[in-house]
């Protein structure tokens, strides 16, 4: 059985949906989070260069790359809050970071 | 073909299973190392897709510094793990129905569709064959001339984040000493002895 296009987008989605799914279960650990972010973006790129390859269009590929950029912006960006917010309360446990709150 | 298709089932075996270990494993260490044998396989899924620079562009920039990134800050900070893990058995119920509906959905979505028929035809940007042009040159070609606005973006938006990394994550000491030059220089006298106590400075 040939290898089509709809086998790497059911991939893709069963690592979206465990991306979604760890965002749930690891509800106090930051952290994991942000990696589920990160397998979450990394399904969305399986996703372009799926349609990229199969329709001869390079111009998927580039979005991809664009992707890729904004997401390790992402978690330099994500990571450097996690590191302030832990020096300030010594925690980061997710529940902890409704100080703002009015 | 048969080489394709075993290797495929490889690369996205592995790729779903390190998936879940990242989320359900109980040390973050292991978690991050199981993503970054995430995005390995991810890559050798991209490169059966044909997109090798894309591929290398997700070994470099993933595995080489986001992955470590995340492992620097997981062992940097000292936070109890076991800790933060309560709940775990909580959210699963919820978690789980809506995972399971969502990737129904997707897959309800992905086995009943088709190609219209014009769009195979006429590709905006088509892939060149691989005996004229290589990827990465492909890829290059057309970034550096109908995309540049947008790669200088990317650029712009990694600058923004460097720089925002950096003034979050600068701190002054109160108690370091620092040189100030303009001090230095602006004295009225530029030449002055004082005896100072040992161990006191001025």
């Amino acid at each position: 059985m040939a290898i089509g296009l709809s086998h790497y987008l059911a991939v893709a989605a069963i690592l979206f949906t465990l991306g979604v799914f760890g965002i749930f279960i690891n509800r106090k650990n930051v952290i994991v989070i942000l990696m589920s972010v990160e397998l979450i973006l990394l399904s969305v790129n399986l996703n372009l260069v799926t349609f990229s390859s199969f329709l001869g269009d390079l111009v998927g590929q580039i979005f991809a790359l664009l992707v890729l950029t904004v997401a390790a912006a992402e978690a330099a960006i994500g990571l450097a809050i996690l590191v302030v917010f832990f020096r300030n309360r010594g925690s980061i446990a997710v529940e902890d970071i409704n100080m703002m709150k009015g | 073909m048969i080489l394709q298709t075993i290797f495929f089932y490889l690369f996205s075996a592995i790729v779903i299973a390190s998936a879940l270990m990242v989320i359900s494993s109980r040390n973050p260490v292991h978690s991050v190392l199981f993503l970054i044998l995430a995005f390995f396989n991810a890559a050798g899924l991209f490169v059966m897709l044909g997109a090798e620079f894309l591929a290398m562009m997700l070994v470099v920039v993933y595995v080489g510094a986001v992955a470590v990134l995340f492992l620097f800050v997981v062992m940097m900070l000292d936070v109890d793990f076991t800790e933060l893990r309560q709940g775990f058995l909580q959210y699963l119920p919820v978690g789980a129905l809506i995972g399971i509906v969502l990737l129904a959905e997707l897959l309800i979505v992905l086995s009943g569709w088709v190609f219209a028929p014009d769009v195979l035809a006429n590709p905006v940007r088509p892939i060149p064959e691989l005996n004229q042009l290589t990827n990465t040159e492909a890829i290059g070609r057309l970034l550096y001339t109908d995309y540049i606005f947008f790669f200088q973006t990317a650029g712009f938006v990694l600058l923004v984040a460097m720089i925002g990394a950096i003034v979050l994550t600068l701190r002054h000491k109160p108690r370091v000493k620092r040189q100030v030059i303009a001090d230095q220089v602006g004295r009225s006298q530029k030449v002055e002895l004082h005896s100072v106590e040992p161990g006191k400075g001025i």
